[in-house]
């Protein structure tokens, strides 16, 4: 009993800390002033100013748009690559395939976005949301890869030559089997890559142009005359915002398992009649 | 696999849902027609009602980009790939893209609204004739101290921070060029300076003031000295008024013996597509009263002569901000330095920021 | 496998045009020095001038520091999150704070290290005075690791959840206490989950910049910090890719040296 308190005041210490700079953030958010180290009066001054500028909600939609779609196909050629990956017969392929899987991972922000920069003048690309969601996608993709390769490492030899075995196509095993069972892997991936291009700041920085840009292009630059509260409103906003669709989504699993446990027991129980 | 083709329609649906929110949003202000003006500029570095008023006024749509630094901006200028009408750099920057022949230049006869500008901001050997840089706002690089922790007597020159008494106490801003150029006016040398012996000593100068700096720190030290986390800090005017207007201990001093004194300047890059807009802009942007109202939203000073009727009495008057004849005298402007020479000051800061 | 070429060739393509090419872009840069001639002196400045050295040996000593730190909390918080009910939504809450920007976090961060601040408000409170927080180093490591956190329990907590009770129960069954039983069974079972995150967090430490500025105040510079300085500042792109040719290469050495020896069979199932 003693050894359960403490391992939960454990966890709990964890999730203050995790959560201490956001919730200095959202204080910040309804201070009457203009700076966070002075608390002085409450007022939903910084949301009037956020919703009035169509300039930043205009952002922020560019910015979801660029995040949910470049970490959508991330992840589905990240789940390809993976399966190529794991599929490589020789040892070398495989590890020199993983190791340059991860140039991107390691490489330095700047050096990404300065490379691609010229990459994409080079080839006459015009700069913009194109670019910025290639860009996201591009770096997106390894970490896809690192999240989903643990996953079909597991996968039971055994049960893929069953499949086949079985008589199914290849298209079916990938369907029917393999992907149920690295189902998991592929919902984490999304998840960080999703993370991934939320945060970035200096490869798009390098990559957008012709108007487009992002929520962390815009805070950054902002950064020469200070972060103004607005900011802290809309990321309030967006914390909230993002704590309810996680909070849902995971209600929703649980009630879609718990329908189907349901099911499940009602027909054992038409059985057992 | 059901499953995951549903979260696929989901994102693909929101996706759609949140660009035709998007489309909608813009097609609001775009509804003025296609006349479109791309302006590339600082964060945060205009009034934006000036904007709204310019785009009420001529009927032009303006795009506005932000940056963060000068180097930057000028990678994505040089790179091309995007066509900005107007963009601010700074005056040695100015330099360094009329010398790379990324600059229009300016059809005055077009700017009648230019003589506004105080002809002692013209005529700089940035640009000499204004071929191609408009002046937008200027300031210097100055101490900056707290009257809780220090008096005004023990800063009133750069070679006082270098007083023990200020152990870990004084914050700089991380910039080759400013900060030997500190340690190069307390040695009496110019802060243009290409000689390496020069360089040396000032490099040696400024390892000295190791013990007295708290932290080497770049646009935070605004934030930091409001908080009152230093008892003084070295920084550009700009950033010091905005200090001030947050924190009532905070003062400004612009040494007398010299410093450096900047300018930012509107300038038309040799891709712009709307040029016509761009003159528009301009002479928008030099008329008195929009200058003033900007000044007065950004807190720097500007440049702009007529403009200062229009600012309020206390702000015009404010030696921190608009310093006496005598000292503007001994303020030097950066000129941009062969690259050579350029690496040696970044060398030699980056072993200076290495001592402990 | 059947079929395996065309199921590959995004993914190949993606390798070719946004891995291969700007890695070759990138070494082929740091032979160039700052006024565009073709020169080996970026490589011979890096390992003959003392101040690069000594930030390699700097960047390699706190990034190790960092990463230890944050798997000493990690490991523990995963272990502890896997027994709880609703784990995969409690997982989720952990990854949350990572979509708010950085940046920002790192201001509140400052607001709550300064000096007077909300950490010294309470150190006040408690009677142990006001302390200078920020620009140390414990300050700097400490919002380095925070950052981190989430990006170490996340495969740690994988490779728990994936351990079958069974084991554990096995383990009990043969007489281990719990120690020799996380000992001998639970933490190799989940080797590589530490290893998966030690990659994700050693390399990407090595290059952290922004917070060694801002929570740091310069007194800490890392390969990034220079990288940064050096693409952004003073635009001396071919000193800037020999510092990146480096970190790839030490990224290969790291993936060499915590690689998985037992890819080929002999994995105890």
């Amino acid at each position: 009993m003693k050894k359960w308190r403490i391992s939960n005041l454990y966890l709990a210490l964890v999730f203050i800390v995790l959560y201490l700079p956001i919730f200095y953030l959202i204080f910040y958010s309804f201070n009457v002033g203009d700076t966070m180290d002075h608390f002085s009066g409450f007022s939903w001054r910084h949301y009037a100013t956020l919703l009035s500028d169509s300039r930043m909600i205009s952002i922020v939609l560019n910015t979801l748009i660029i995040a949910l779609l470049s970490s959508l196909i991330a992840t589905i050629v990240g789940t390809m690559g993976a399966l190529g990956i794991y599929s490589a017969k020789k040892a070398t392929v495989k590890n020199g395939l993983l190791s340059l899987n991860n140039v991107l991972m390691v490489s330095p922000d700047v050096i990404i976005g300065a490379s691609f920069l010229i990459f994409f003048t080079f080839l006459g690309f015009s700069l913009g949301f194109g670019s910025v969601l290639l860009s996201h996608i591009a770096f997106s993709i390894p970490i896809v890869v690192l999240m989903v390769l643990p996953k079909i490492n597991e996968l039971p030899k055994t049960m893929v030559d069953a499949a086949y075995d079985l008589g199914a196509s290849s298209w079916q095993t990938l369907t029917k089997v393999i992907l149920p069972a690295i189902t998991p892997g592929i919902f984490a991936g999304y998840f960080m890559a999703f993370t991934y291009s939320l945060d970035d700041f200096a490869v798009t920085f390098f990559v957008t142009g012709n108007g487009f840009s992002t929520l962390s292009v815009e805070i950054y630059s902002r950064a020469r005359q200070g972060v103004d509260l607005e900011v802290n409103a809309l990321s309030t906003l967006m914390f909230i915002v993002s704590l309810l669709l996680v909070v849902g989504y995971y209600l929703l699993g649980r009630y879609n398992q718990n329908r189907r446990l349901q099911r499940v027991k009602a027909a054992e129980a038409k059985i057992n009649q | 696999m059901k499953r995951i083709m549903t979260i696929l329609i989901i994102v693909l649906a929101i996706c759609g849902l949140l660009g035709g929110i998007n489309y909608r949003l813009n097609a609001q202000t775009n509804a003025e027609g296609s006349k479109v003006l791309n302006i590339y500029n600082w964060g945060d570095y205009i009034d934006p009602a000036l904007i709204t008023k310019f785009e009420h006024q001529t009927g032009y749509h303006v795009v506005y980009e932000t940056f963060d630094s000068n180097e930057a901006m000028l990678t994505k200028i040089k790179q091309g790939g995007t066509s900005y009408d107007l963009t601010v750099p700074s005056d040695y920057t100015v330099q360094r893209m009329r010398r790379a022949k990324l600059l229009e230049k300016i059809d005055k006869s077009k700017l009648p609204a230019l003589k506004n500008i105080d002809s002692r901001f013209m005529n700089l050997s940035f640009d000499p004739n204004n071929d191609y840089s408009v002046p937008y706002f200027w300031g210097t690089l100055g101490i900056v101290y707290n009257d809780q922790y220090v008096n005004a007597n023990q800063v009133q020159h750069w070679r006082q921070l270098w007083n023990p008494r200020f152990k870990n106490k004084i914050m700089l801003t991380d910039s080759a060029r400013d900060m030997l150029g500190v340690a190069l006016i307390t040695q009496g040398k110019s802060v243009n300076t290409t000689n390496a012996a020069d360089l040396q000593a000032a490099n040696e100068q400024l390892i000295k003031l190791m013990p007295n700096t708290k932290a080497v720190v770049a646009d935070e030290i605004k934030m930091y000295m409001e908080q009152n986390e230093a008892a003084i800090a070295v920084t550009y005017s700009g950033e010091a008024s905005e200090m001030m207007a947050n924190n009532s201990h905070l003062h400004y001093v612009v040494p007398s013996e010299g410093s450096n004194i900047w300018f930012d300047n509107l300038v038309i890059p040799k891709t712009a597509k709307h040029k016509a807009a761009a003159y528009a802009f301009l002479n928008f942007m030099l008329q008195p009263k929009n200058a003033a109202q900007n000044a007065e939203y950004i807190g720097y000073s500007t440049p702009n002569k007529a403009a200062m009727k229009y600012l309020p009495k206390k702000v015009a008057d404010d030696p921190q901000f608009y310093p006496s004849e005598k000292t503007v005298a001994h303020l030097q402007v950066y000129r941009d330095l062969p690259l050579k020479v350029i690496g040696k000051y970044n060398d030699l800061f980056l072993q200076f920021k290495m001592t402990k | 496998m059947h079929k395996k070429a065309t199921y590959l060739i995004p993914y190949l393509l993606w390798i070719g045009l946004f891995v291969i090419a700007p890695m070759a872009l990138i070494v082929y840069q740091s032979f160039f020095n700052i006024t565009g001639h073709f020169t080996l002196g970026n490589y011979e400045q890096y390992l003959t001038n003392g101040v690069y050295l000594k930030m390699t040996f700097n960047s390699i000593l706190y990034a190790l520091i960092i990463t230890l730190s944050t798997l000493l909390i990690s490991y523990p918080t995963a272990l502890l999150l896997n027994r709880l009910k609703n784990k995969q939504l409690w997982l989720l809450l952990i990854i949350l704070p990572t979509w708010i920007n950085l940046l920002l976090k790192t201001y509140a961060f400052i607001g709550l290290f300064s000096q007077n601040g909300s950490v010294n408000d309470f150190l006040r409170f408690v009677g142990l005075g006001s302390h200078q927080i920020l620009f140390t180093d414990a300050s700097f490591i400490f919002v380095a690791a925070y950052i981190e956190i989430p990006f170490m329990i996340l495969p740690i907590f994988n490779s728990l959840a994936e351990l079958k009770p069974s084991m554990i129960n096995a383990s009990r069954d043969l007489g281990a206490n719990s120690w020799q039983t996380f000992r001998r069974v639970i933490l190799p079972l989940t080797m590589p989950g530490v290893k998966a995150g030690f990659q994700a967090i050693f390399i990407p430490s090595l290059s952290l910049f922004m917070i060694t500025r801002l929570i740091g105040g310069n007194r800490v510079i890392t390969l990034g910090t220079a990288i940064e300085e050096h693409f952004l500042v003073t635009q001396n792109w071919g000193m800037g890719s020999t510092i990146g040719v480096i970190l790839i290469l030490a990224m290969f050495v790291v993936m060499y040296l915590t690689r998985d020896r037992k890819v080929k069979g002999g994995r105890i199932r």
